[in-house]
C-alpha cells in the first residue's frame, strides 16, 4: 500500500532534530535508513504526522576506537559495519561485521543503520543482541542539549519499545569491551528473514581453551532480547571449550526459557531452536 | 498534509526538479512522474525486490525510500544498463542463460546484480546465491539467474585480464560451476 501523508522535516544538526521533535510531540518519529519504518508505514501499521529526517546530520556516522571503546556512529549503515576493514575492526569486535550477514538482505542493509535497529527495538534484532550481549552503552541527546547514556540493558522494554523518549536523538553507540570469541547465529525459515530464534554467546576463553565465564543471549524467545543467567551459570562453572559444556550450557538456556508461539514456530520449536543454535554459536565463538 | 515539496533528484546522470508529496515514495516517482517505468513495483515492504535500485552505487529497494530522501544521491535504474548499440553486458547474459521467463522481477535482479558485482567483481557461486537471495523470482527458480550473474562476472574479469590484478584463466579460481 502507499503510507498515509506526513510532513517531511530535514534536520540540520542534531539540537534542530530535538527541537523538531520537542515541538511537534508524539505524532513525529525519526526516519533514518526508513529499512523498517518504511515498510510500516506502507503497511499502515504506523502513521505519524510528521518524519524528521536524521541522515543528513553531520558526524553521525563512522566507526572509531578510543579508550571508552569502539564507537559506531548511529547513522553507520549495516554494510559500512559489514565491509569494514580490519583497521576499523579489528579481531575484538569481528562479531559485529560477521553478524551483518543476518541483517536482512545486500539491498536492506546499504540503506538501514545501528541507532534505527536500536531505536526500532524489534526482540529479533542482531544489533540488538549484540548491544545486550556485550553491555553496549547508547548515548542520546533530548531537549536542552542534555546527554544522558542509557545501558543496553536498561534501553529494549519489549514489542517495539524503548526507554527513549520521543525527543531523544541517538548520537553514539559504545561498544566497552573486547570480545574476540564471540559469535551470533540464527535460523529464519528463508535466508533473510526476521529470524524465528537467534543466539549470541561471548565466552570468556582462556589460552588453553578453557572457558572461565561468559554471556549469552537470545532474541525471538520474549519481547525483546534477554541474557539467559541459567546459561552463563553453566560457562561460569567452567571446564574445557568443547560440546559437554556447550551442551549443558544449551540445556540450562532451553529450560530457562519460556519463548512465545506464533506463525513463525511453537513455543517448543523456539526452545530447541535455542538450544541448537546455543551449541552452534559456542562452537563458532571458541574457534575464534 | 497534501504539501508538495520542490526536490531535485539525479537519476542516471540526469537531473530532474519535480513537485511531489513528501510520502511519495521513490519507485512511485521513478515510474509515474519520471516516467522510468523499467523499475517495477511489487510488494511495496522492501521482500520482493522488484524496485531495487541503486543509490550511490549500492543496491536499495526504492520502495522503502521516500523520493525526498534520495536528494542528493545519485540514483541509477535499469534504464542505465543498456548503451547506444543496445543491451548492456549483464542484460544479454540474463537473455543467453534464460534467466527470466515473466520479466517482472527482471529489473531488480539486473540492478542487484550490477550493483554486487560492481563492489565483487569476482564472486564465488555460494556469494551470488547469496545476493540473489534478495530478490524474489516466480518462474525460473534461481538456477539460471545465478548463472548469468556468474557468466557476467567471467566475462568482465575476462575482458579486463590483468588489469584487475588477476588473470583471466586462473587455475585457482575455485569456483564451482555445480
Amino acid at each position: 500500500m502507499k503510507p498515509a501523508a506526513f510532513t517531511y522535516h530535514r534536520a540540520r544538526d542534531v539540537d534542530g532534530a530535538v527541537d523538531l521533535l520537542s515541538e511537534l510531540g508524539d505524532d513525529a518519529k525519526i526516519i533514518a535508513g526508513g529499512q523498517s519504518l518504511v515498510p510500516m508505514m506502507n503497511f499502515r501499521l504506523a502513521r505519524p504526522a510528521h518524519l524528521v529526517d536524521v541522515t543528513a546530520l553531520p558526524g553521525l556516522s563512522g566507526i572509531s576506537t578510543d579508550e571508552e571503546g569502539l564507537h559506531i556512529g548511529p547513522l553507520t549503515t549495516h554494510r559500512a559495519v559489514e565491509t569494514a576493514p580490519d583497521s576499523l575492526l579489528g579481531p575484538d569486535h569481528a562479531v559485529l561485521r560477521e553478524a551483518m550477514a543476518w541483517v536482512g538482505h545486500l539491498p536492506i542493509r546499504t540503506l538501514g543503520t545501528v541507532g534505527g535497529s536500536l531505536a526500532h527495538g524489534d526482540a529479533t534484532a542482531e544489533w540488538c543482541l549484540l548491544a545486550v550481549l556485550l553491555d553496549a552503552r547508547v548515548v542520546v541527546r533530548g531537549p536542552g542539549g542534555a546527554q544522558r547514556t542509557i545501558e543496553a540493558a536498561d534501553l529494549f522494554l519489549g514489542f517495539y519499545m524503548t526507554t527513549l523518549a520521543p525527543d531523544e536523538v541517538i548520537v553514539d553507540v559504545v561498544f566497552p569491551r573486547p570480545a574476540p570469541h564471540c559469535a551470533l547465529t540464527e535460523f529464519a525459515e528463508r535466508a533473510g528473514d526476521f529470524a524465528a530464534v537467534a543466539a549470541a554467546v561471548d565466552l570468556d576463553l582462556a589460552a588453553d581453551g578453557t572457558v572461565r565465564g561468559g554471556r549469552v543471549a537470545l532474541g525471538g524467545v520474549a519481547p525483546a532480547p534477554v541474557r539467559v543467567p541459567e546459561a552463563e551459570a553453566v560457562l561460569q562453572n567452567g571446564g574445557p571449550a568443547g560440546p559437554e559444556l556447550f551442551a549443558a550450557c544449551a540445556e540450562a538456556a532451553e529450560a530457562a526459557i519460556d519463548p512465545p508461539s506464533d506463525a513463525d514456530g511453537s513455543s517448543d520449536y523456539r526452545r530447541v531452536l535455542a538450544r541448537t543454535l546455543i551449541v552452534r554459536a559456542c562452537e563458532e565463538a571458541a574457534a575464534r | 498534509m497534501t504539501d508538495r515539496l520542490l526536490i531535485t533528484l539525479t537519476v542516471n546522470g540526469e537531473e530532474h526538479e519535480l513537485l511531489t508529496p513528501a510520502r511519495r515514495t521513490l519507485v512511485d516517482v521513478l515510474r509515474h512522474d519520471l516516467h522510468l517505468t523499467g523499475t517495477h513495483v511489487g510488494c511495496e515492504h522492501g521482500v520482493c525486490g522488484a524496485c531495487t535500485i541503486l543509490v550511490d552505487g549500492a543496491p536499495a529497494r526504492a520502495c522503502l525510500m521516500f523520493a525526498v530522501q534520495a536528494e542528493g544521491r545519485q540514483i541509477r535504474t535499469v534504464e542505465s544498463l543498456a548503451g547506444p548499440d543496445g543491451l548492456g553486458d549483464l542484460q544479454r547474459k540474463f537473455s543467453e542463460h534464460h534467466a527470466l521467463q515473466c520479466g517482472f522481477c527482471t529489473p531488480g535482479f539486473l540492478m542487484l546484480a550490477e550493483g554486487f558485482l560492481a563492489d565483487n567483481p569476482e564472486p564465488t557461486r555460494e556469494e551470488i546465491r547469496e545476493a540473489a537471495s534478495s530478490n524474489l523470482c516466480r518462474c525460473t527458480g534461481y538456477q539460471t539467474i545465478v548463472d548469468a550473474i556468474g557468466a557476467c562476472a567471467d566475462e568482465r574479469r575476462a575482458s579486463c585480464g590483468a588489469v584487475c590484478g588477476r588473470p583471466a584463466d586462473d587455475p585457482a579460481d575455485e569456483r564451482s560451476r555445480a
